[in-house]
């Protein structure tokens, strides 16, 4: 099999973990740790397929798919702020709150098609997004434009500056008046945004409906690109590739000597690894999963 | 009027003080959203109560003419795994950790349990020892994350997540390529179980109930008098307190954590054989998660990491679950139990808001003396 006539297919699976991941990104550098990815990739993705499909069959044309997307994000982004709540205002534990909302999301996903498709999945969606003339779905280019735009705002703009900081340092932000819950919040509904348009890319991509296996992990392959990458926007862009592409050739090269399994443990076992290997030396942002109290004085 | 306003003042603070309480409105506020979210879509939210009443009691079976008790097995044998991946998640959280790898500690216990059973010649009592290689490969695989979290500092949150998903790939490798296959199905299923490993039923024949319940009791015993009557269990619960005062009056908290661990992901491993072995009896080929470790988590935060709190979390998510295939026939989409599940645990999140609420009462009490 050609490697070049591969490129197309690796990317459409790597565009969603890398949206995905540019969202769990910036959300750690502003301080709060969201595990909660793979339930509102979910969401994103049920969002979308519902949408398109209730739009398509009242005879919507080629312009629904991207008006689901938006929803898609809308929906994720609300349900992200389930999380915002709980981690800012109600100094909650991070991952608690996380867990709840990954389960919350397949029982509300699968329930949402009970009601509107009376199954456990959805309707196949009759049009969804097309590749180009390379073979490249447009969910390609929004990764890429995603992760160049993360890059320019988390380096290049004060509100990028003032985020790191509040991941970093949270007291030394609030000192010179950042309003470190306001960052925050911004912060977990970005990477609420963001899955919900990676889920609802990946549901208008890789098959033809939703189903509760459709995002089956790449939610937390996404938070492993991000310990991966070293929280950095080209280190996420790396790992993304690295994991994606692992991803891919499972499917890809299923039937072949080596068992797909393998490329599908590759990321986690990577992952793994490089936390031992680069134990000591400290990447992650400082105050990351640590609620901020402003002292009283 | 004053011994009234006294009363009720002394009421909240006697909620909020208690875990008990607060885990027993957590479950009912869920139930309530549920309701709520039954009623949004049109449909009779009495359905969901019976279903949960018929958990308990059973139904009356038209066809077999005669009153099925069923259900109650059903919720029993669910109850084996999610007490176990409790308990897993408990202890873990009694020392200070958050071990959201019971799922993939679960998983290496089946494993275990599965490869013994069909690769060892079957002898009588072989039941015992498939449970006995379970514990042990869970607790392999929960000492390793408190050994990376003690000796590299790599969060166990991250090594657990990991874990999770290397068990699962690790299981349909083994199963699929180095366990003898079936006659019938090589995608889902492998050689079947030598009945000597497989975990007697008991009392409700028609549901799939097992010794494996007594092994879940056990388990809470054992768990209940390490934690509360052992010095190990007191140093366990010292490093979870306060690490560093622990570490200052000499306990060792490297061993606490990686030994906390292992006994953690041991509970899980036992989960594992007792599901492969006791309810689904044959070579299975996992295809995703179970999420019995997950919904361990949610078992241990309602029961708040005590061995009887979490014996009757444990029965409730039990209860649920049996709920689940129960609702088919209410004409209620029965995805709203899973719903109820994911707003406990954000619920019982949101739980630390109540001591933002104290806090507040502590000023304005403050605030009182000082005007007075």
């Amino acid at each position: 099999m050609n490697i070049f006539s591969m490129i197309p297919t690796i990317m459409m699976v790597v565009a969603p973990i890398l949206i995905t991941a540019v969202g769990g990104m910036i959300c750690e550098r502003s301080g709060v740790v969201n595990v909660a990815l793979e339930g509102l990739m979910t969401v994103g993705a049920c969002s979308a397929a519902c949408a398109a499909c209730v739009m398509q069959f009242a005879g919507a044309g080629k312009f629904s798919v991207w008006i689901a997307v938006l929803i898609a994000m809308i929906v994720s982004g609300i349900i992200s702020l389930i999380h915002a709540v709980a981690a800012i205002d109600m100094k909650a534990d991070q991952t608690i709150s996380g867990t709840g909302i990954n389960l919350l999301a397949d029982g509300l996903a699968i329930f949402a098609c009970q009601v509107l498709f009376g199954m456990d999945r959805t309707d196949a969606i009759p049009i969804r997004m097309a590749s180009d003339k390379l073979g490249f779905y447009p969910s390609f280019y929004i990764s890429i434009l995603v992760l160049l735009l993360s890059w320019f705002v988390l380096y290049k703009t004060p509100f990028g500056m003032h985020l790191r900081a509040c991941g970093e340092h949270p007291a030394a932000a609030d000192s010179v008046g950042i309003n470190v819950r306001k960052i925050r919040y911004i912060g977990v509904f970005l990477s609420g945004v963001l899955a919900g348009l990676s889920g609802a890319c990946a549901v208008m991509t890789q098959t033809i409906q939703f189903t509760s296996a459709l995002v089956g992990g790449r939610g937390f392959i996404a938070l492993a690109a991000v310990a991966f990458g070293r929280w950095t926007p080209i280190g996420v862009f790396g790992a993304s590739l690295l994991f994606g592409a692992a991803q891919a050739l499972s499917v890809l090269l299923n039937g072949t000597a080596i068992p797909s399994e393998v490329f599908n443990l590759i990321p986690y076992a990577i992952t793994l690894i490089a936390l031992i290997i680069f134990s000591g030396r400290d990447y992650a942002p400082k105050s990351a999963g640590i609620p901020y109290t402003k002292s009283s004085s | 009027m004053e011994k009234t306003i006294k009363k009720k003042k002394a009421f909240i603070d006697w909620f909020l003080d208690s875990n008990g309480a607060t885990s027993v409105a957590v479950v009912i506020l869920g139930l309530f959203a549920g309701t709520i979210i039954v009623l949004a879509v049109g449909k009779n939210p009495a359905g969901l109560y019976k279903a949960l009443w018929q958990s308990f009691v059973g139904y009356f079976n038209k066809g077999m003419g005669k009153w099925s008790i069923s259900p109650l097995g059903d919720t029993l044998t669910f109850t084996i795994p999610y007490v176990l991946c409790g308990l897993s998640m408990g202890f873990a959280n009694r020392v200070g950790l958050f071990n959201i790898g019971a799922e993939g500690q679960y998983t290496v216990g089946m494993l275990a349990a599965h490869a013994f059973a069909v690769l060892v010649k079957p002898f009588p009592g072989m039941w015992f020892f498939c449970l006995v290689v379970a514990v042990l490969a869970g607790a392999i695989w929960g000492g390793v994350v408190g050994i990376l979290k003690a000796k590299f500092k790599i969060s166990e949150v991250v090594a657990t997540i990991m874990l999770n998903y290397i068990a699962l790939y690790t299981y349909r490798l083994v199963a699929l390529y180095l366990l003898p296959s079936g006659a019938t199905n090589r995608t889902y299923r492998t050689a079947d179980f030598p009945s000597q490993a497989l975990l007697q039923k008991v009392f409700i024949p028609e549901s799939a109930l097992n010794i494996g319940f007594f092994f879940m009791l056990l388990a809470v015993a054992v768990y209940w008098f390490i934690m509360e009557k052992t010095a190990l269990g007191f140093s366990f619960r010292a490093t979870g307190f306060n690490k560093n005062a622990a570490k200052c009056s000499g306990i060792n908290d490297t061993q606490a954590i990686s030994l906390s661990m292992a006994i953690a992901g041991a509970f899980a491993g036992l989960a594992g054989a007792c599901v492969l072995l006791g309810s689904l009896r044959f070579g299975r080929i996992m295809q995703g998660q179970d999420n019995y470790g997950f919904m361990g988590i949610a078992v241990a935060l309602v029961g708040n990491s005590r061995a009887i709190g979490m014996l009757l979390s444990g029965i409730l998510f039990g209860a649920l679950k049996s709920a689940y295939s129960l609702m088919q026939f209410m004409n209620i989409p029965r995805e709203v139990v899973n719903i109820i599940e994911g707003l406990i645990v954000i619920f019982i999140a949101l739980r630390s808001g109540l001591e933002l609420v104290k806090q507040y009462r502590a000023k304005q009490l403050v605030k009182q003396e000082a005007s007075k």
